[in-house]
């Protein structure tokens, strides 16, 4: 199982590489459907015990991450009518850079770790993954200029730390997992129905033409 | 030892001798996506055969490049082919620092491909050949670090070991090699100009890279191209598949038909790839050759982390 276990973790890091390089958004979303899939799958293969708390969480991850939010982001991008991301503020090759940089900081930092006792080795070897999947968030929330990208890298954001969670916690508090997978959904909901209704105001969704927008009449070539 | 050699040399000689059955398998994979024919599978055979009776018409505004790049390029690749592992089989030309030779002969192969091209002064030539050594300094990152990750996991530069001794520990080491195979098929379509890097079958477009270079051969000179091309792509594929196979598990007879059977499964994705990706813009293959540069990095982290035993 720990090799099965090693490969969805590259399938994981990869596709936050993937993420990184590609400019259209409906790449992206399967991207971080993938990585939702693959969080459905993890918590059953690192669990030890608990199977059944295990196996609500992995339902649940593969039915929200994995299909659901998807399938919502892929909705606001059909209505707000655009698909890929035209001027990111870090271009693609520079981002590939950064996720690798992530990557080596993420290994290095999680090498001088001390995992609580009882987590098994394939838990240990999550750890960095986890720590670039965040990252790689991170930046993507920083380096998109499009509100649904942002989105995406809040996405992967949140799959860095439920990973985390999944490999470290040897007790699944199903429960606060629950709670935290709520939480996000209610977020993208919101930021989904919040993205169509600014494109429908102002024509675009780009987030640093939204810090202009005032009642002044001198911004109105921006506010149309 | 007399064994290996016999091995290896009956390898190497199917290897001449079937490769230009690849392009003819990838047109068959692209024909049947397509919902077509298709050429013959041994379809380059023949333009080879009709090639080989026809006369070489060199441009008189050339200054000689042109008429010894085919053979150089011939004979580089041949010599790359034969120190290359074939069927699990060490080439008995290897010597400590011949992956670095290798590389270097494929690199040679293409500046004579490109200098011949400025040679015939054609502009079509001169644009396809400014691409050509753009695309591949950017392939050639990627190599170096999947060299990089054979050399350290396998702490050789022998070509032999490199490809022939991962996974020795069973099959722990089997996701980061795997990751390192997927940059290496990265590398694969864009050295031979595979879709989404470069299309083979845009002739006489403003956007072609390789066509263009060879524009202007003709006979036998254009029969030698062509089959140094399906040579070089059969070479990265049995680079591959080496590099996936693991020793010791298999008998010598299932490890000599996996190598085999592997060649002609990356042929099959290539055309899978190539009837499924549409051909990427220039400004983005920059990024999909650095993240193909970045995969063995993640990769030899993998090792490393694992080596020192992962979180305690």
């Amino acid at each position: 199982m720990n090799q099965f276990n090693e490969l969805l973790l590259a399938v994981f890091l990869l596709s936050c590489l993937m993420l990184a390089i590609s400019s259209r958004l409906l790449h992206c979303i399967r991207y971080a459907a993938l990585q939702g899939i693959v969080l459905g799958i993890l918590p059953l293969t690192l669990a030890q015990g608990h199977f059944e708390g295990s196996l609500v969480m992995a339902l649940v991850n593969l039915l929200v991450k994995g299909i659901g939010l998807p399938l919502l982001i892929c909705r606001a991008m059909h209505k707000a009518g655009i698909n890929r991301e035209l001027e990111p503020i870090a271009g693609y090759t520079v981002s590939a850079l950064t996720v690798m940089l992530a990557a080596l900081a993420s290994f290095w930092f999680a090498g001088k770790l001390t995992l609580p006792a009882g987590a098994s080795e394939a838990a240990g070897f999550a750890v960095p993954v986890a720590f670039t999947t965040v990252l790689t968030g991170l930046f993507i929330v920083i380096a998109r200029k499009k509100a649904l990208t942002q989105i995406i890298g809040f996405l992967i954001f949140e799959n860095g730390i439920t990973l985390f969670g999944a490999a470290v916690m040897r007790e699944h508090p199903v429960i606060v997992e629950l709670g935290i997978l709520l939480d996000v959904l209610v977020l993208v909901f919101i930021m989904g129905i919040a993205i169509n209704q600014i494109n429908r105001e102002f024509s675009h969704i780009d987030s640093d033409r939204l810090n202009q927008l005032d009642d002044i009449s001198e911004n109105t070539e921006v506010v149309k | 030892m007399d064994n290996t050699l016999i091995r290896h040399i009956s390898a190497l000689a199917a290897a001449l001798f079937f490769a230009p059955l690849l392009p003819g398998i990838i047109n068959k994979v692209k024909a049947f996506f397509a919902g077509r024919k298709g050429p013959r599978l041994i379809q380059l055979y023949f333009d080879l055969a009709k090639l080989l009776k026809k006369e070489v018409i060199v441009s008189r505004s050339s200054g000689g490049i042109i008429r010894i790049a085919p053979s150089v390029i011939l004979a580089f690749t041949i010599t790359a082919a034969a120190l290359l592992p074939m069927g699990g089989a060490a080439s008995p030309a290897g010597f400590a620092g011949d992956a670095l030779l290798f590389f270097y002969l494929l690199g040679t192969c293409r500046i004579f491909s490109v200098l011949a091209a400025m040679d015939t002064a054609s502009s079509f030539e001169g644009m396809g050949s400014a691409r050509e050594v753009f695309f591949s300094a950017l392939a050639e990152v990627a190599v170096f670090t999947v060299l990089a990750f054979l050399a350290l996991s396998a702490n050789s530069l022998k070509l032999a070991q490199m490809l022939c001794s991962q996974g020795v520990d069973s099959w722990m080491n089997f996701t980061p090699v795997l990751m390192t195979a997927l940059a290496m098929f990265l590398v694969l379509l864009a050295e031979n100009c595979r879709v989404p890097f470069d299309d083979p079958e845009t002739h006489l477009e403003l956007t072609m890279i390789h066509e263009a270079m060879i524009l202007d051969y003709s006979g036998t000179d254009l029969a030698a191209i062509l089959y140094a091309s399906s040579l070089k792509l059969w070479i990265f594929a049995a680079f591959i598949t080496s590099l996936l196979i693991p020793p010791g598990v298999f008998a010598v007879w299932q490890e000599t038909a996996l190598f085999f059977a592997g060649i002609i499964a990356i042929a099959v994705l290539t055309g899978i790839v190539e009837s499924s990706m549409a051909r990427f813009r220039f400004l983005k293959v920059p990024s999909l050759l650095i993240a193909a540069a970045i995969m063995p990095v993640l990769a030899l982290l993998f090792v490393i982390f694992f080596l020192n035993g992962g979180v305690q």
